[in-house]
């Protein structure tokens, strides 16, 4: 059966109301996006749903690629036929018969082209009726078919299709907004960035390097994940952040209880100011409830207490069992568990405060200096690309 | 020339040479060494990791490369039993395997384990009945190859699976390794729990390959170490190896299509000329075949002279395999197949690659007719 169209639906995108088309245009930039590899097929808009004209393209990769793009609930293959009741019998017909291990179907048809002679019900009857007198060993089973073929009458033309596939859901990456995301290179922050994008947010991740005392390794493995996340809606920048001098400083002057959390507020400072000039609204991190020294209540109260940016926690939740699931779930958690060390765990003192009182922090910070530093780092960060990491990459494809 | 023992190596190919050369030169550092020299070569073995995984259609995880199918087979089939011998000491292999199976058997053998071996039909096929008889609650390791060396005969590889599925102490080993890029083994499909590939038979290098090795599957070393390749192989990674290695797979899928279009055609234009001489066997069966081996007998006539006429006319093909020949003068496989002696001992075997052409066999053909005739005038 050769299918010329793919059919996605949209999900909650329906309910926006006169802010819809806004969220349409979003997903069908992204979907032209995913698919510029197959440079044949073409996207179609309509108010309520999607097309895509393969021309001659193989769906399977495609329908692949677009089981990770956040904004569509379900997609199915579709055959375009012409309205003519003879027309859609026929390709109808061959829908079922080219159907491996069917023994029970559905007739379903929706008819918003109120032009065509056939009512729904009727039709149903009529195609359903022709159906099983052309097929043998094949009945019908209105509630548990093993097939079900939706006729969809539309103006343009009628749409046959048969089995649903799964969306990513959500919503369109970019349609929220965009969020800066302090990536570490841990299970936690990328799931974080991946749940964001699910509600639509664009990401740019900052990421805080301190060589020597972190590696190159770790670098890469941050950069794999930008990339995995890249998968889910756009390209994500990684703005690495040259940390080791600010760090180091922190470790000498504060007191080791306090260290952690001081280290903690300036890298909110930092990308806080870094968000500013980017004209990004709001910062996502990995941090879940309880889970570390930083990530009690008071610890969260002592650190967000320099930055009037919203702070976007998708994780703060949920148990660790929970997000270690996802980031299987996305592939993300080989990346994750490779054993390089990262910013927060080179300086880490013996006992961190797991209760530190802001008052504390504020006093102990006084008596640093530490604005032109961050000012400095801020213009010393430098931005990867997927796209020219892609070009590196390309090096390693070619030998293989 | 007209090279025709691609069963027994093939010629590397000039696009693997020169990525081997690439990454021996460039990648050059130690996949464990923490500086970005390391970090290079660790990237680039971890790109070809993927990439084979994915050729093959499993996880990443589940590779590890060896030195070559020899060693693939020993390191599946003692490595299992060492493992797990606690389980049961039993063994199941067919008669007609490479000798890396056979041997590591009856070394297994001499350490106490018992193995059974399955027979085979005329055609060389599995008896699937004497496997049914054979299997038993303390089987811990069944291994059989896919595509015979020798013959080409295809064993029903997912029909075995299932039945070794059904006892879950057993694991199943396959030797891929005349399979692969010729006839497809799906591996989840297959139940197939341990699976050897060697990159030399499909244009690769010699002294690369790969074993895989299901998730989940607890192996005993054969070479502790650094832990390298999930500690089941330890030793420094041979990464232009693998390179070479992941590329030859790439390449050979790519070109399995026109294998399985091209070759079986040439092979029946091959059977249909020697088919026309009443003195020659063929060997090699008319179902379940792999579509680059044709083995047939001259009885009467010994295999080496022929093959030395035949290089006269720069022309290469072998007896039985190349790993068996040195040893007696009767092939096990044709043997095991229930043919006479004078048949066994005088096996031919013609191997093609996706080089062979139409024109490479007519001229064979033509060539094995002059040497036939000449040689019966002397020989009667």
């Amino acid at each position: 059966m050769q299918y010329e169209h793919i059919l996605i639906r949209y999900g909650e995108l329906t309910l926006k109301g006169r802010n819809r088309k806004l969220f349409t245009t979003q997903l069908a930039e992204n979907v032209r996006q995913a698919l510029i590899k197959f440079p044949a097929v073409k996207v179609q808009k309509n108010h309520d749903r999607m097309y895509i004209v393969l021309n001659g393209e193989n769906p399977e990769p495609i329908l692949e690629r677009c089981s990770t793009i956040f904004g569509i609930q379900s997609m199915s293959l579709a055959i375009k036929v012409a309205n003519e009741e003879e027309a859609i019998k026929e390709q109808a017909l061959k829908l079922l018969l080219d159907s491996k291990n069917i023994r029970t179907f559905k007739v379903s048809t929706k008819r918003s082209n109120k032009d065509f002679p056939i009512g729904s019900q009727e039709f149903n009857h009529i195609l359903g009726g022709y159906l099983l007198n052309n097929s043998e060993n094949i009945t019908v089973d209105v509630h548990y078919p093993d097939l079900e073929i939706s006729v969809d009458i539309r103006t343009e033309a009628t749409y046959l299709t048969s089995k649903k596939i799964r969306g990513a859901a959500g919503l369109p990456v970019g349609s929220s907004g965009k969020a800066l995301l302090l990536l570490s290179g841990g299970i936690d922050s990328p799931v974080a960035g991946y749940l964001a994008m699910k509600r639509g947010m664009q990401l740019e991740a900052i990421h805080f390097h301190s060589p020597p005392y972190t590696s190159d390794r770790a670098m890469e493995k941050v950069l794999d994940l930008a990339e995995k996340l890249s998968f889910y809606g756009h390209s994500v920048k990684v703005h690495i952040v040259p940390f080791t001098a600010l760090q180091q400083k922190v470790h000498r002057e504060i007191p080791h209880g306090y260290s952690m959390t001081v280290m903690r507020r300036m890298m909110m400072r930092i990308s806080e100011a870094f968000a500013r000039k980017k004209g990004i609204l709001s910062l996502i991190t990995g941090e879940s409830l309880g889970q570390v020294a930083s990530q009690t209540m008071e610890s969260m109260y002592a650190i967000n207490a320099v930055t009037s940016y919203p702070v976007i926690r998708p994780l703060i939740t949920m148990d660790k069992t929970e997000i270690i699931s996802i980031s299987e779930e996305i592939n993300m958690y080989d990346i994750s568990i490779r054993p390089y060390e990262d910013c927060c765990t080179v300086f880490v003192p013996n006992a961190p405060k797991t209760k530190p009182r802001l008052e504390k922090v504020e006093q102990f910070e006084a008596s640093l200096i530490f604005e032109p530093d961050i000012e400095e780092i801020v213009e010393a960060i430098e931005t990867v690309e997927i796209k020219t990491r892609e070009s590196q990459e390309q090096e390693l494809d070619d030998l293989l | 020339m007209i090279y025709l023992d691609n069963s027994a190596t093939t010629k590397p190919d000039q696009q693997i040479l020169a990525s081997y050369t690439k990454a021996a030169t460039d990648f050059f550092g130690n996949p464990s060494s923490i500086h970005s020299i390391g970090m290079d070569a660790e990237r680039l073995l971890r790109k070809s990791r993927e990439q084979a995984a994915s050729l093959l259609e499993v996880n990443h995880q589940e590779i590890v490369f060896t030195s070559g199918g020899t060693e693939g087979n020993n390191l599946a089939i003692k490595g299992i039993a060492l493992q797990h011998q606690s389980r049961g000491k039993h063994i199941i292999t067919s008669s007609i395997e490479h000798p890396s199976v056979l041997e590591a058997c009856q070394g297994l053998e001499m350490l106490g384990f018992e193995v059974s071996y399955v027979d085979v039909n005329k055609s060389g096929l599995i008896d699937i009945d004497s496997l049914k008889q054979k299997i038993r609650e303390d089987t811990i390791l069944v291994s059989i190859m896919h595509v015979n060396n020798e013959i080409g005969t295809i064993q029903p590889i997912k029909q075995i699976g299932e039945i070794v599925k059904q006892y879950p102490k057993a694991f199943f080993h396959v030797d891929h390794v005349q399979g692969f890029g010729k006839v497809s083994m799906p591996l989840y499909e297959c139940h197939v729990d341990l699976c050897t590939i060697s990159g030399h038979k499909f244009h690769g290098l010699k002294g690369t390959g790969l074993l895989y090795v299901r998730n989940g599957v607890k192996f005993y070393s054969l070479a502790h170490g650094g832990g390298q390749e999930r500690a089941i192989r330890s030793g420094t990674e041979n990464v232009p190896g693998i390179v070479a290695l992941v590329k030859a797979m790439r390449l050979a899928k790519e070109k399995q299509e026109n294998i399985t279009t091209k070759l079986p055609v040439l092979q029946q234009k091959l059977i249909n000329h020697l088919e026309k001489n009443k003195r020659i066997v063929i060997n090699t069966p008319t179902e379940q075949v792999a579509p680059h081996i044709l083995n047939f007998s001259i009885p009467g006539i010994k295999p080496e002279v022929v093959i030395h006429a035949l290089e006269q006319y720069d022309i290469y093909i072998s007896t039985k395999s190349a790993c068996a020949s040195k040893s007696t003068d009767e092939s096990a496989v044709l043997i095991a197949c229930g043919k006479p002696r004078n048949v066994a001992i005088s096996g031919l075997r013609i191997s093609m690659s996706y080089e062979t052409t139409e024109k490479d066999i007519d001229y064979l053909c033509e060539k094995l007719d002059d040497i036939i005739q000449n040689l019966r005038k002397v020989m009667g």
